[in-house]
C-alpha cells in the first residue's frame, strides 16, 4: 500500500512537473498545449510500463539465480495454477482498463483546440471557412509536395519551409498534399498528421511565446525526404498582421514583375512562343 | 552406486537405408528435412545481406551531414533491409524451422504434401532470386510497405518496384501453400495418442500463423496485383488523380501487415515455449494458458491493422476502437511472458545457449511489448508515429523478439539437424555480443524519436543534436553483428568439430528427440503411443523403471546423485556436460 502511494505521488509529482528531459525520454513538448498532454500522458504511461518490466524482470533474474540447477538439484513437477493465471490475465486487462481510462480523460485537452487568448480586434477567418471552434482562431491550409511544404493564410499570402504565426492564437491546420503521402510533424507544438492526396487531414496548435520551432517530414516521400524540413515561427499578434500584409504585398509585386517580364518577351519578336518552365 | 555403471540404454531409431547424397539430391529432394535445410541456409544467407545493408545505413547515419551513401541510395538500402528482413528471412525462416521439426514433434513420416512442400521452397527462393536482380538496374526505393502514390508508375517509375511486387507474390504464393501444408500435417499425420491438448507448443505456434498466413496472404496478393495494373494497365485502384485511394492501400497492406507480425513471431513463441521446460527441467507453466492465447493472439491480430494509421485522416472514433483492440492483444501476450517466467519458478535450470537466448528474449521482448502498448495509445503515436522510436520498437520485436527465438531454436535443434552440437563457449559468447549489441544499438534510438528524429532519413543535419545518439547506435550495430557473425562461425565450426550430440543431449520432452541425429529419411522405425505433452519424459521414465540384468531397478531418473545429472543419467551417453 505504501509503494503503491508513493508511486502515484512520485507519478503525480512527476506529471504536473514541466519535464526537463523533454526529447530524452518523453516526447518534444513546450511549443503548444497539445504537446504538454500527451507528454504528460506519455509519462505517465512510461512510468507504469517501468514498473511491469521491473516486475518481469526482477522476478526472471530471480527465479535464474535461485532456481539455477547447482542451487536447486530438484525441480518441481508444477504443471500450473489456475488461479494465478486468472488473476494474472484479470491484472493484464484491468491496467490496460486504466490506461484506456486515463487516455480518454485526457483526450479532450490534445484533440480540442483550445481557445485563443486575448486577441480582440483580430479577425483571421474568412467567410468561406467553417466558423472557429471557441472563438477566434487562425486557419491555415499546409499543403506537402515534394520536397516542400507551402502555408497559405487567410488573406492570400503564402509563404514556403517557414510558417509564421502570431502568438496566443489558436492555429487551425487543414493538411493537403499535392503528390505522395507527407506527414506534417513539429515535435514541439504537437503530434504528427499525415498530409494525402485525396484526403483533408487537421490538427492544431496555440503557441504563447514567441519562438521557433522545427520539425520535418515524417511519412518517406522520396529522394529527398530528408531535407523536407518545416519551421514555425511565432511572433506577437501586431508583428504578425504586419508580416502577413508585407507578405501579400510582395508576393503582389513579385507577381506584377513577373507578369511585366513576361509581357515583354512576348512582345519581342521571335519570342512569342516561350513558354515560362 | 552400482546402478550406474550398467550400460544406459539408447532411445534411437535404426538407420536402415543409405542417405542419397550429390548436389542433384538436394535439388529434387522432397524429405522435409532436406527442404527445412534448404530453408535455413537460403534464410541464413539473406539475413547476412539484410544484415550488410542495415551496416551500410548505420555507417551513413553515424554523423551529421555523412556523404557515405546518397538519398537514393540510401532509400534503397532501407526498402531491400526491411523487405529482405521480413519476407526473405524471418518469415521462411520458421518455415524452415516447421519444415524439419513439426512432422518428427508430431511423429509423421513426412509432410502431408511432400512435392507442395518442395514447390513452396523453389517458389520462395525464385521470389529472392527476382527481388535480388533488381540491384543490377535499380532496386525499389519506395520502403518496404511500398505506400501508393509514391510506389506507383509517376513517382517510382523503375522496374525495382515491380520485382518488389513480385517478389510478394512468389514468397506469399510460397507461404500459403507452406501453410496449407502445416495445417493439414498436424490436423491428420499427429502420432496415436497425440490429442490437440498434447500437441507441442512449438506445433501450436507453427499451426496458427499457417492459418493466419491462409488468412493474410491473400489480402496482400490482391493489393499488390492491385498495384500491378494501376503501374502498367491503367487501373485506378490508389491514384487520387483518377479517383483512387491511397488510403485504400494502407489499409489493405496493413490488414495482412499487422497480422505478418505475429506470422513472425508465433513460431518463436512456440520456441520459447520449448526451450524453457526442457532447461527448468520442468513442465511449461500452463500448457493450456499458452495455447490459447497463441489462438487468442491470432484472433485479435486481424482487428488491430489501422494502429499502424494513426496519423493518417481517419475518424477518431475509428482510433479509439483500434487503441482498445491493439491494448487487448496485449493481454494474451502478457500471459504468455508470466507463464514463461513461472515455468522457471521452482526449476532446476540449466544454463545451456538456448536458454540464454530465450531468457533474453523474455527481457527484450517484454520491453518491444511495452513501448507496443505507449505506442497503441493513440496520441501518444502522433508524437511517436514514423520516428526512430518506432523503429526501436519493431527491432525489440523483430531483431530480439523474432531473432532471439531463431538463435534459440538454432541453438537447441542444431544437435538434432547434424548430429553436432554447438559449442556453448562460443554460443555464450555470441548471446552477450548480440544481448548487448542489440541494446545499445536500439535502446538510444528510442530516444532519437523522442527528440523528433523521423524514420528513413537518410542524413542529418549537425545542429538537431542527435549526432552522439547516431554515433552509439552505429557503435551498437557493429557489436550485434559480431555476435551474429560469432554464431555463423560457430555453425561453421561445429558441423565438422562439434561434440557429438546423441540422439537426446538436453533430456528433452518432444518427440523429435525420439530419432537418431540426424533422423533417417523415414524419421521413426517405431512411434510410441502419446500419453502425454511431454514423450519423452515418458520413456525415460519408463526406461529408468524398467529392470536390468542383475535384476535391481534402475532409478536413474529419480534418485539424484550429486548434483543437477540426476534427470539425465539414464537414456544416452550423448555429449552432456554438467
Amino acid at each position: 500500500m505504501a509503494i503503491a502511494l508513493t508511486i502515484l505521488v512520485v507519478i503525480g509529482g512527476l506529471a504536473s512537473a514541466r519535464p526537463a528531459w523533454a526529447g530524452v525520454i518523453t516526447p518534444e513538448s513546450g511549443g503548444s498545449s497539445n504537446a504538454d498532454s500527451i507528454a504528460g500522458l506519455y509519462l505517465i504511461v512510461l512510468i507504469i510500463a517501468i514498473v511491469i518490466f521491473c516486475a518481469v524482470a526482477g522476478a526472471l533474474v530471480y527465479f535464474l539465480v535461485r532456481y539455477r540447477a547447482r542451487r536447486a538439484p530438484v525441480a518441481s513437477q508444477i504443471r500450473g495454477n489456475t488461479r494465478l493465471e486468472i488473476a494474472w490475465t484479470t491484472g493484464a486487462a484491468l491496467i490496460l482498463v486504466i490506461l484506456a481510462g486515463l487516455t480518454f480523460s485526457r483526450l479532450h485537452g490534445i484533440v480540442t483546440p483550445a481557445a485563443s487568448g486575448d486577441v480582440s480586434g483580430a479577425v483571421f477567418a474568412t467567410v468561406d471557412q467553417p466558423p472557429a471552434p471557441r472563438g477566434h482562431a487562425l486557419h491555415i491550409k499546409i499543403t506537402g509536395r515534394q520536397f516542400v511544404w507551402r502555408f497559405d493564410y487567410p488573406n492570400g499570402a503564402y509563404s514556403y519551409e517557414a510558417l509564421t504565426v502570431p502568438i496566443n492564437t489558436t492555429v487551425v491546420v487543414d493538411i493537403y498534399s499535392l503528390d505522395v503521402n507527407h506527414s506534417w510533424w513539429v515535435p514541439k507544438v504537437g503530434g504528427k498528421f499525415d498530409a494525402i492526396p485525396g484526403y483533408v487531414n487537421h490538427t492544431w496548435f496555440k503557441i504563447t511565446e514567441p519562438g521557433v520551432f522545427t520539425g520535418q517530414c515524417a511519412e518517406l516521400c522520396g529522394q529527398h525526404h530528408a531535407q523536407m524540413i518545416a519551421t514555425v515561427r511565432a511572433i506577437p499578434i501586431a508583428a504578425w498582421e504586419t508580416w502577413v500584409t508585407r507578405q501579400k504585398r510582395l508576393i503582389a509585386e513579385a507577381n506584377a514583375d513577373d507578369h511585366l517580364a513576361r509581357a515583354k518577351l512576348d512582345s519581342q519578336s521571335g519570342a512569342a512562343q516561350v513558354e515560362n518552365p | 552406486m552400482a546402478t550406474y555403471l550398467a550400460p544406459a540404454p539408447q532411445i534411437a531409431t535404426r538407420r536402415a537405408e543409405p542417405e542419397p547424397h550429390g548436389w542433384a539430391s538436394w535439388v529434387t529432394t522432397t524429405d522435409h528435412k532436406r527442404i527445412g535445410i534448404l530453408y535455413l541456409v537460403t534464410c541464413f544467407v539473406f539475413f547476412m545481406v539484410g544484415g550488410v545493408e542495415a551496416l551500410l545505413m548505420r555507417s551513413q547515419l553515424a554523423v551529421s551531414n555523412n556523404t557515405l551513401i546518397n538519398a537514393e541510395h540510401y532509400n534503397q538500402l532501407v526498402t531491400m533491409h526491411g523487405t529482405t528482413m521480413i519476407f526473405l528471412f524471418v518469415i521462411p525462416v520458421w518455415a524452415g524451422f516447421a519444415n524439419y521439426m513439426v512432422p518428427l514433434m508430431i511423429g509423421a513420416r513426412d509432410m502431408a504434401f511432400p512435392r507442395l512442400n518442395a514447390l513452396s521452397y523453389w517458389l520462395f527462393a525464385a521470389g529472392g532470386v527476382v527481388f535480388y536482380s533488381s540491384v543490377f538496374w535499380n532496386p525499389p526505393d519506395a520502403g518496404w510497405f511500398s505506400y501508393t502514390p509514391l510506389s506507383n508508375g509517376t513517382y517510382s517509375p523503375t522496374a525495382g518496384q515491380d520485382t518488389w511486387i513480385y517478389l510478394i507474390h512468389l514468397t506469399g504464393l510460397a507461404s500459403a501453400i507452406g501453410a496449407i501444408n502445416i495445417v493439414v500435417t498436424i490436423a491428420t499425420m499427429r502420432a496415436p495418442g497425440m490429442g490437440w491438448g498434447r500437441l507441442p507448443l512449438f506445433c501450436w505456434g507453427v499451426l496458427t500463423q499457417a492459418i493466419m498466413l491462409i488468412v493474410a496472404v491473400p489480402v496482400i496478393a490482391a493489393a499488390v496485383t492491385m498495384l500491378l495494373t494501376d503501374r502498367h494497365f491503367h487501373t485506378c485502384y490508389f491514384d487520387p488523380r483518377c479517383g483512387g485511394s491511397p488510403l485504400l492501400w494502407q489499409h489493405l497492406f496493413w490488414f495482412f501487415g499487422h497480422p505478418e507480425v505475429y506470422i513472425m513471431i508465433l513460431p518463436g513463441f512456440g520456441v520459447i515455449s520449448e526451450v524453457l521446460p526442457v532447461f527448468a527441467r520442468k513442465p511449461i507453466f500452463g500448457y493450456k494458458a499458452i495455447a490459447a492465447s497463441t489462438v487468442g493472439i491470432a484472433f485479435l491480430s486481424v482487428l488491430v491493422w489501422a494502429h499502424h494509421m494513426f496519423t493518417a485522416p481517419i475518424p477518431l472514433v475509428v482510433l479509439a476502437f483500434f487503441m482498445i483492440s491493439s491494448m487487448a492483444i496485449a493481454v494474451p501476450t502478457g500471459v504468455k511472458v508470466i507463464n514463461w517466467v513461472a515455468t522457471l519458478w521452482q526449476g532446476s535450470i540449466l544454463f545451456r545457449t538456448p536458454l540464454y537466448f530465450a531468457c533474453g528474449f523474455l527481457v527484450l521482448f517484454t520491453l518491444g511489448g511495452l513501448s507496443g502498448v505507449m505506442l497503441a495509445i493513440f496520441p501518444i503515436d502522433w508524437q511517436v508515429h514514423g520516428s526512430y522510436f518506432v523503429v526501436a520498437h519493431f527491432h525489440f520485436v523483430l531483431v530480439a523478439g523474432a531473432v532471439s527465438a531463431v538463435m534459440a531454436a538454432l541453438y537447441y535443434w542444431f544437435p538434432k539437424m547434424t548430429g553436432r552440437r554447438l559449442s556453448e563457449g562460443l554460443g555464450k559468447l555470441s548471446f552477450w555480443f548480440q544481448f548487448v549489441g542489440f541494446l545499445v544499438t536500439f535502446g538510444i534510438q528510442h530516444s532519437l524519436g523522442l527528440s523528433g528524429m523521423p524514420r528513413r532519413v537518410y542524413t542529418y543535419n549537425a545542429d538537431t543534436g542527435w549526432g552522439t545518439d547516431n554515433l552509439i547506435s552505429t557503435i551498437g550495430a557493429f557489436i550485434l553483428a559480431t555476435g551474429v557473425l560469432l554464431t555463423v562461425a560457430n555453425v561453421v565450426r561445429s558441423l565438422k568439430h562439434g561434440v557429438p550430440a546423441g540422439p537426446d543431449p538436453w533430456k528433452a520432452n518432444t518427440l523429435e528427440w525420439f530419432s537418431t541425429s540426424p533422423p533417417p529419411a523415414h524419421n521413426f522405425d517405431v512411434i510410441p503411443k502419446i500419453t502425454s505433452v511431454e514423450p519423452m519424459r515418458d520413456l525415460r521414465a519408463q526406461i529408468a523403471q524398467r529392470p536390468c540384468r542383475d535384476g535391481t531397478l534402475h532409478t536413474g531418473g529419480i534418485r539424484p546423485p550429486v548434483s543437477a545429472g540426476a534427470v539425465h543419467a539414464s537414456t544416452t551417453g550423448g555429449g552432456e556436460h554438467v
